[in-house]
C-alpha cells in the first residue's frame, strides 16, 4: 500500500492568534486528516483551532526566486515611517 | 534518540564519498550553501542543499524516527502491569507522546524527500536502525522508572542543541518534542524516587534498574569522539551541534547527583569527581558491547522487530477500512 496524501496542519493557539503551520500528517480524507491532526499536535490545549489542508494544493514561492520576488521591497524605503525627517519639537507623530 | 550516525556498516572516512559527490555540484552553490549554514541560518525544503546534506539528514532523522516509534515499544509492554491507575495514566500517556515524535521526524525527513513508507519499510526490512538501547530487555517496573530518568534524560541531552539545527524542519519538530520531554524524564525520576524510599525490595528493584541500564544508557551518546568519523562535517553543517563526548560528559555530570538523591548507586568503581576539570571522570564504557548491538546483537532486538512487524501487519485491517471508507465517500460525491 503507498502512502496516503500528506495534509499540512495549521493551528490557531488562541482566540485573537492567526493559525499557525504545526507540520503534517498523512490521512485518506479531510476527516481523518483532522482526526490526526488533534491527536497528534494538540495533545496538551495547544489550540483551539484545527485547519488541515492537502499538500499538494499549497502553492509556494520559488526560493531560487526570492531575489526577484521580495527584493522591490528593500529599494523603497519611503515606505516605512523612519524615512521622514520631522523636527524633534512635532510631538505625538 | 537520538544518536547520530550509527551505520550498520563502516562509514567511509571523511572527505572520500563526500568529494565525489560534492565534485558533481555546483562549488558556487556549495560554497553559498555552506556560507548560509555557517552564519547559522536556517535551510528549508526547497533551498538548494548538497546531496551529501540531504542524504546524511534523512538518514539521520529516520533514524531518530524510528527510534521514537521502537521505544514505544519496551514501555507499551508495561502499560497493563503498571502498578497503580495514576501510572498507568502516565506512561499511556508517555508512549502516545513518542508515536507522536515518530510522527513529527517522519513528517521532517519527508520534506527530504523520501517517503513515509520507505522509511517504515527500511525499519521493518531491518535495514534502517534506531537507538541501540531500546534492544536491552525491561525486567521490572523499575526499568520503566528507569528508562524515563536515564533514556529520556539522555534523550533530552541530546535534543536540546538540535533545536537549533541548521534544517528548519528539523529544528521545529525538536522543538515540539523538547517541549514534551520533560515530563518523561521527571514521571521517570519520580516513579524511581518512590521506589528507591520503598520497603528493602522496592530499594533492591530500584538498584538493580540503575544497574542494567546505566551504561546502555551513556552509550546512547554513540561512539567516542576519535571513532566518530562524520562528527566534523556534521557540526560544520550543523545538523549535530555538541559532540558524542561532550554530551555524555553533561549528562553523567547532571544524572549522578540525582542518583545520590535518591540513595542508589551508580555502577561504575572508577566514577569520581574532578575538581580540576568541573566534572566527573567515570570508566571505560564497552565499545564491544555497544557495537554488538548496533549489528543487532542487542537481547532482545528480533523481539523488538517481531513486535513492531507484528503490529503493523495486525493494524492492516483499520488502514484498509479507512481507504474502504474514503473510496466510498468518494463514490457517493460522484454519484
Ligand atoms: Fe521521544
Ligand atoms: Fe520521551
Amino acid at each position: 500500500m503507498s502512502d496516503w496524501p500528506l495534509w499540512e496542519v495549521f493551528v490557531r493557539a488562541k482566540g485573537g492568534l492567526s493559525h499557525r503551520h504545526v507540520g503534517s500528517v498523512h490521512a485518506p480524507d479531510r476527516e481523518m486528516a483532522l482526526n490526526h491532526a488533534r491527536d497528534t499536535y494538540t495533545r496538551r490545549l495547544e489550540g483551539v483551532s484545527l485547519w488541515v489542508v492537502k499538500s499538494s494544493d499549497i502553492v509556494a514561492s520559488d526560493p531560487d526566486q526570492s531575489g526577484p520576488t521580495f527584493e522591490p521591497a528593500a529599494d523603497k524605503v519611503y515606505r516605512h515611517p523612519t524615512f521622514y525627517e520631522i523636527p524633534d519639537e512635532v510631538k505625538h507623530i | 534518540m537520538y544518536t547520530t550516525e550509527l551505520d550498520k556498516q563502516k562509514q567511509p572516512p571523511e572527505g572520500a564519498n563526500v568529494t565525489a559527490i560534492d565534485g558533481a555540484e555546483d562549488p558556487a552553490l556549495v560554497e553559498a550553501f555552506e556560507a548560509r549554514v555557517a552564519a547559522d541560518e536556517f535551510i528549508e525544503p526547497k533551498d538548494w542543499m548538497p546531496e551529501a546534506y540531504r542524504k546524511t539528514l534523512v538518514r539521520q532523522i529516520s533514524q531518530h524516527a524510528h527510534s521514537e516509534i521502537v521505544g514505544m515499544l519496551p514501555e507499551g509492554n508495561w502499560i497493563t502491569r503498571a502498578p497503580s491507575l495514576r501510572r498507568k495514566a502516565i506512561l499511556l500517556a508517555k508512549v502516545q507522546d513518542e508515536g507522536g515524535h515518530g510522527l513529527y521526524l517522519y513528517c521532517a525527513a519527508e520534506t527530504l524527500g523520501t517517503s513515509r513508507e520507505e522509511m517504515i519499510e527500511a525499519l521493518h526490512s531491518g535495514k534502517a536502525k534506531y537507538s541501540t538501547i531500546f534492544n536491552y530487555p525491561t525486567l521490572t517496573w523499575a526499568d520503566i522508572a528507569a528508562i524515563g530518568w536515564l533514556v529520556d534524560g539522555a534523550a533530552i541531552m541530546n535534543q536540546v542543541p538540535l533545536q537549533r539545527a541548521s534544517y528548519g524542519p528539523y529544528a521545529r519538530a525538536m522543538v515540539r518534542v523538547c517541549k514534551e520531554e520533560s515530563f518523561h524524564q521527571r514521571q521517570g525520576y519520580e516513579a524511581m524516587l518512590v521506589l528507591a524510599n520503598g520497603t528493602p525490595e522496592q530499594k533492591r528493584m530500584a538498584q538493580d534498574a540503575i544497574n542494567r541500564w546505566w551504561w546502555p544508557s551513556l552509550m546512547m551518546f554513540g561512539p567516542p569522539d576519535d571513532q566518530s568519523p562524520n562528527t566534523e562535517r556534521s557540526m560544520r553543517w550543523r545538523i549535530k551541534r555538541e559532540t558524542n563526548d561532550e554530551l555524555r560528559q553533561k549528562f553523567v555530570d547532571i544524572t549522578v547527583p540525582q542518583a545520590e538523591f535518591a540513595g542508589l548507586t551508580v555502577p561504575d568503581p572508577d566514577l569520581s569527581w574532578n575538581e580540576a576539570k568541573g566534572g566527573y571522570d567515570f570508566g571505560e564504557i564497552d565499545w564491544e558491547e555497544f557495537y554488538a548491538v548496533v549489528r543487532g546483537e542487542g537481547p532482545v532486538a528480533k523481539e523488538r522487530m517481531k513486535a513492531r512487524r507484528d503490529a503493523w501487519e495486525d493494524g492492516a485491517w483499520v488502514r484498509e477500512a479507512a481507504d474502504a471508507h474514503e473510496a466510498k465517500k468518494a463514490a457517493r460525491k460522484v454519484a
